[in-house]
């Protein structure tokens, strides 16, 4: 049987050069993540996708699917180990969902809810990391940063402007911006840019439109993430940077 | 007597640490549902009571980070008398808006409160025995005692408080689903 | 920008062509001349090699060797492996910021001087060692110490301090092949040359393209790899992995032309070994890479050196230039038309992970030193995204002794499955510390007789991502089979706490995780913090199954080998060495994550207060 493998019993068909994540997420399965995105290269830095292929922990982002794989996703293992991820997620930065713009619209939260996350269970490392407010349209707040890099690729590939990048490495490593002076005002970054669309959780947050969508009627307030697994399957290359 | 009046009431302790009393509030929204509760529960050390001291309880539910030392006193006090210990809210989980000063250091804090500050800061930092003492940073409960059980939520909505105490006493495991789960 | 920094700036840039793949190297040059690397020469350089500035940020941030904020025209490093902790240099570090009234980490207010750690240097056989200025200095002593300080405080050039301090031992105690090799250079080419005919690789590459494999015909390159197969040589850094396969996969890989990487980057606490190769036997490393060039069909080689061995540039340089006049190096190689290669030395910054080949080889790009998603393998994409082969300095050193003298000769050394010789790096407690050659199979209960071990507690071969053993496996082979390593060989005898060894290696992977995944970058430092809570006397059972559980992360989900291993030290010692854990748990079954009474100590500061209730007794006394 060619191009077929197997995900928690369930037959997941792909097309050759297809990741695991993408295969799966075709074919309707969610897989959780973080760092991928439908429109970019597998980045394979979260881990929250980590699944057993044959027996072996894999990304499956950057996993190519081949015939007759046997993917093992949602077991309490692998459940449990993905729960830690996000808990380690949310002790690294500052996350308080209550002020923050983005919540129910945010996908580490819905993935914490998903997973059943009631507590963020390690220590708190309450990094110091002030916010930036000086560019006219748009707050970034390092805080809520989870380093998946997605705002760098947009903006190096879709963009071409280059305004982020990392710097500082292992709990030190941070978001930059591309200016000597550190500020988003001095770079050319604008509220149209692809990189102020990604961000998967609210570290880039358009100014003035705060809260506009009432709770209930948010992203995830109505159904879980994995839920909403058609929004995130892979745009075919000619089409990709078209979607918003 | 009936066999059901027999059976002994789940003894609750409640308490809010640096927390607003969001927590408690959210809990009496549980309107109307607060009858049938009290058939099963009583309710030891609480605001809903005003006892001051906890004694031995089935379930302490704490809401509200730890942000002075006295904070830490009934803290311990509710984990030495309760069999579970519950923390519910954001702040008794990750610190909440009181943890938002963490960032900075307690020292200037005090200083820019009680002597730089034109409003309030003519008498000093207060120095009082009586007062308790801050402490450097806020923590979440489970930092410094050992939590059984956490009900996420600034705040939990009434109907997660009611599925997590109505679980709990009818010997479940808590569980909520989609929707209950909240982190704001 | 100062007009002398722009000058600097201009120069270095220049010299290196205005690349940005050599950005190391030009931030390195820079701050050697200006001490550290202001905002305004990150843009100037940006600007010159025309990367976005974010970029050139972005690797200057990564390296613990570049500054972007000033660091003091003395910067004074202790290296911190335990090996250097044993020897005491804590005390000494002590000392040297008492008498520069200095905190460690802190520049003195008058910029002139800052005292700190840094990972381990390689001097483990002579410590403990510093780095002034990224210049190494073994041997520290109280005397050096007060000596060091005076000559910090009047502000003499380090090029000045005397140079005896600069002068680093081999302590080589036992040579085999390779340490005692007196082969003349290029022999090994010769020998290779002299397998096929002069013309073969012209007529080869007028024949095919390099995108076809020039070589598959020629019979020199092809009769060579053959010789390194039937050698069943292994890689030397840790891995293991075959090297004629490697060179094969190379070798067969479409590119528009390929590279024979050099690992130098010897990071691993605990091992020196590439040091001295490097030292005693340049010549023989040089050759077989010149060695690998010929058989994969590559142009240009790097050393990739650790930026501890700053010293070594210049001599390493000196030896590249009288091998190029020897017609070893360059165009033509050996008159054999066609075989042009050449070697370059590039220097890291302080990045243990840029030891993996494909962090490695993002360095050398002059990035971030952080490793590749794999596939593919730098075999076929490597460095600037062309065949690459990546050996250790030992592994080319071997290589060329095969290509001089036959798999054959060379399988006779060593057991059945491992062949050859190993070099290991002694270090810690024993008589005679220093370079061990054997052949493999030697055990370990050999090595530490040889090197003057006594009442010997335990062993950590292969550094912290190694293994530790007690003693009832002292009769334990060194051997891929049995024990493989990279080269470390750490002896600990009874007096040693072998919770503090784990914790200082728990130390050194939370400093050196490269922060690309979640499970490495926040579960390296939840594993330092939860050994430092243990160590202050506050662990329990429940941290001790916290770091279990946080193991089975980093095994399962960690993106390298880095975090897949930094859990061994502790699960090692956890297992073997349980009361050296055990004592220091607290009876109860939870204690707070940080000390209660010490969280009082600014409001006590700012109040005044010392009265009982400004303390907080602990949970043990509260239960009472």
């Amino acid at each position: 049987m060619s191009d077929v493998f197997n995900i928690d019993g369930r037959e997941v068909p792909f097309t050759p050069g297809q990741t695991v994540m993408q295969a799966a997420l075709t074919a309707g399965v969610f897989i959780p993540h973080l760092c991928y995105h439908p429109e970019f290269k597998p980045h394979g830095s979260c881990k929250l996708c980590t699944v057993k292929v044959n027996g072996q922990p894999a990304s499956s982002c950057t996993l190519p699917a081949a015939a007759g794989m046997e993917v093992e996703s949602n077991t309490p293992e692998i459940l449990d180990k993905r729960k830690m991820l996000l808990q380690m997620l949310l002790v690294e930065g500052n996350h308080f969902c209550p002020s923050c713009e983005k919540s129910g619209h945010c996908k580490l939260q819905a993935l914490g809810y998903e997973l059943e996350v009631m507590t963020p269970h390690f220590n708190q490392f309450y990094p110091n990391r002030p916010v930036d407010a000086s560019h006219h349209d748009v707050l970034l707040d390092f805080n809520r940063c989870i380093l998946c890099e997605l705002c760098i690729r947009a903006s190096a590939e879709v963009d071409k402007k280059n305004v982020f990048a990392l710097s500082g490495r292992g709990i030190t490593k941070h978001l930059i911006v591309n200016a000597e002076s550190g500020r988003l005002a001095d770079t050319d970054f604008a509220l149209a840019d692809k990189a102020a669309q990604v961000c998967p959780v609210g570290v880039i947050l358009p100014k003035r439109v705060g809260f506009a969508v009432p709770i209930g009627q948010r992203r995830f307030d109505a159904a879980p993430i994995s839920a909403h697994v058609d929004e995130f399957v892979p745009v075919a290359p000619a089409r990709q940077g078209e979607r918003q | 007597m009936n066999a059901q009046a027999v059976k002994p009431k789940v003894r609750i302790a409640t308490t809010s640490l640096a927390g607003c009393f969001g927590c408690h509030m959210s809990f009496l929204d549980i309107d109307e549902r607060i009858l049938p509760l009290l058939d099963v529960v009583e309710f030891d050390r609480s605001p809903l009571t005003d006892i001051k001291r906890c004694g031995p309880c089935d379930v302490g539910i704490v809401e509200g980070g730890v942000c002075n030392a006295e904070n830490v006193h009934v803290l311990r006090e509710f984990r030495n008398n309760c069999k579970i210990l519950v923390a519910i809210g954001a702040c008794a989980a990750n610190g909440g808006l009181p943890a938002q000063r963490n960032h900075l250091d307690l020292r200037d804090i005090l200083e820019e409160v009680y002597q730089t500050d034109p409003g309030v800061g003519h008498g000093g930092i207060p120095n009082d025995p009586e007062l308790p003492l801050p402490l450097n940073q806020v923590h979440p409960i489970h930092e410094v005692v050992k939590v059984d059980y956490f009900l996420p939520g600034c705040p939990p909505p009434a109907d997660a408080i009611w599925k997590f105490l109505t679980d709990l006493i009818a010997g479940r495991t808590p569980h909520l689903g989609h929707g209950l789960i909240h982190y704001d | 920008m100062p007009e002398a920094l722009a000058t600097i700036v201009t120069e270095v840039v220049d010299k290196h062509g205005r690349d940005g793949t050599r950005l190391m190297q030009i931030l390195r040059e820079v701050q050697e001349v200006h001490g550290w690397l202001p905002p305004a020469a990150i843009t100037a350089i940006a600007a010159a090699v025309g990367w976005p500035r974010a970029r050139v940020e972005s690797t200057a941030g990564f390296y613990s060797f570049f500054h972007t904020q000033p660091r003091g025209r003395y910067r004074v490093l202790w290296s911190d492996n335990i090996t250097d902790r044993m020897l005491g240099n804590m005390a000494l570090m002590d000392a040297m910021c008492k008498k520069l009234w200095l905190e460690p980490g802190r520049v003195s207010e008058d910029g002139l001087v800052s005292v700190d750690t840094t990972s381990c240097t390689g001097m483990c056989d002579q410590g403990p060692a510093v780095l002034v200025n990224y210049r190494a200095i073994p041997g520290m002593t109280p005397e050096r110490v007060e000596h060091m300080t005076e000559l910090i405080r009047k502000q003499v050039p380090v090029a000045d301090w005397p140079a005896e301090w600069f002068a680093i031992q081999d302590n080589v105690r036992r040579a085999d092949i390779l340490l005692d090799n007196d082969m003349a250079p290029g022999v090994a080419l010769a020998a290779c040359f002299a397998r096929g005919p002069a013309d073969s690789l012209l007529a080869a590459s007028n024949e095919r393209s390099w995108r076809e494999g020039v070589h598959t015909h020629s019979q020199g390159p092809s009769a060579t790899l053959d010789e390194i197969k039937k050698s069943n040589l292994r890689g030397r850094g840790g891995a293991g992995f075959t090297t004629g396969i490697k060179w094969e996969a190379c070798h067969h890989a479409p590119g528009e032309t390929r590279y024979v990487v050099c690992n130098a980057d010897e990071g691993e606490p605990g091992t020196f070994k590439d040091r001295v190769l490097l030292t005693r036997q340049p010549d023989l490393v040089f050759e077989g890479m010149t060695v690998a060039a010929y058989v994969v069909g590559a142009a240009k080689g790097y050393v990739y050196l650790r930026g501890e061995y700053r010293y070594l540039l210049e001599p390493l340089n000196a030896v590249l230039s009288r091998r190029r006049q020897q017609g070893l190096l360059g165009r033509g190689i050996g008159g054999q038309p066609g075989f042009d290669f050449d070697i370059e030395v590039h220097l890291g910054a302080g990045a243990y992970v840029c030891g993996e080949e494909s962090a490695l080889i993002e360095s050398l790009e002059g990035k971030r030193g952080v490793p590749r998603n794999r596939p593919p393998y730098p075999v076929t994409n490597g460095f600037l995204n062309q065949p690459t082969i990546v050996n250790n300095v030992e592994t080319f050193a071997a290589a060329a002794l095969v290509a001089a003298k036959g798999g054959d000769w060379y399988r006779a050394f060593g057991t059945a499955k491992s062949a050859g010789t190993k070099l290991l790096s002694v270090s810690g407690d024993c008589a005679r510390p220093g370079i061990y050659e054997y052949p493999f199979g030697v055990t370990v209960a050999q090595v530490l007789a040889d090197c003057g071990a006594a009442d010997t507690q335990a062993v950590q071969v292969s550094g912290p991502s190694g293994v530790c053993l007690a003693d009832n496996e002292f009769g334990r082979r060194i051997a891929f089979e049995d024990i493989p390593t990279a080269g470390a060989f750490m002896v600990f005898d009874r007096s040693r706490d072998m919770f503090e060894v784990a914790r200082n290696f728990t130390h050194f992977f939370a400093h050196e995780s490269c922060g690309f995944c979640t499970p490495c970058r926040v579960g390296t430092s939840l594993l330092k913090n939860l050994m430092d809570k243990i160590a202050d006397g506050h662990g329990t059972q429940y941290d001790l199954n916290e770091i279990y559980k946080l193991n089975q992360l980093l095994q399962m989900a960690a993106h390298c080998g880095l975090g897949h291993t930094a859990c061994h030290p502790l699960f090692d010692t956890m297992e073997k060495f349980r009361p050296a854990y055990q004592r220091r748990l607290k009876s109860l079954e939870f204690e707070p994550a940080f000390d209660l009474d010490a969280a009082l100590s600014q409001a006590r500061q700012m109040t005044g207060r010392d009265d009982a209730g400004a303390h907080l007794e602990s949970a043990e006394e509260a239960a009472k």
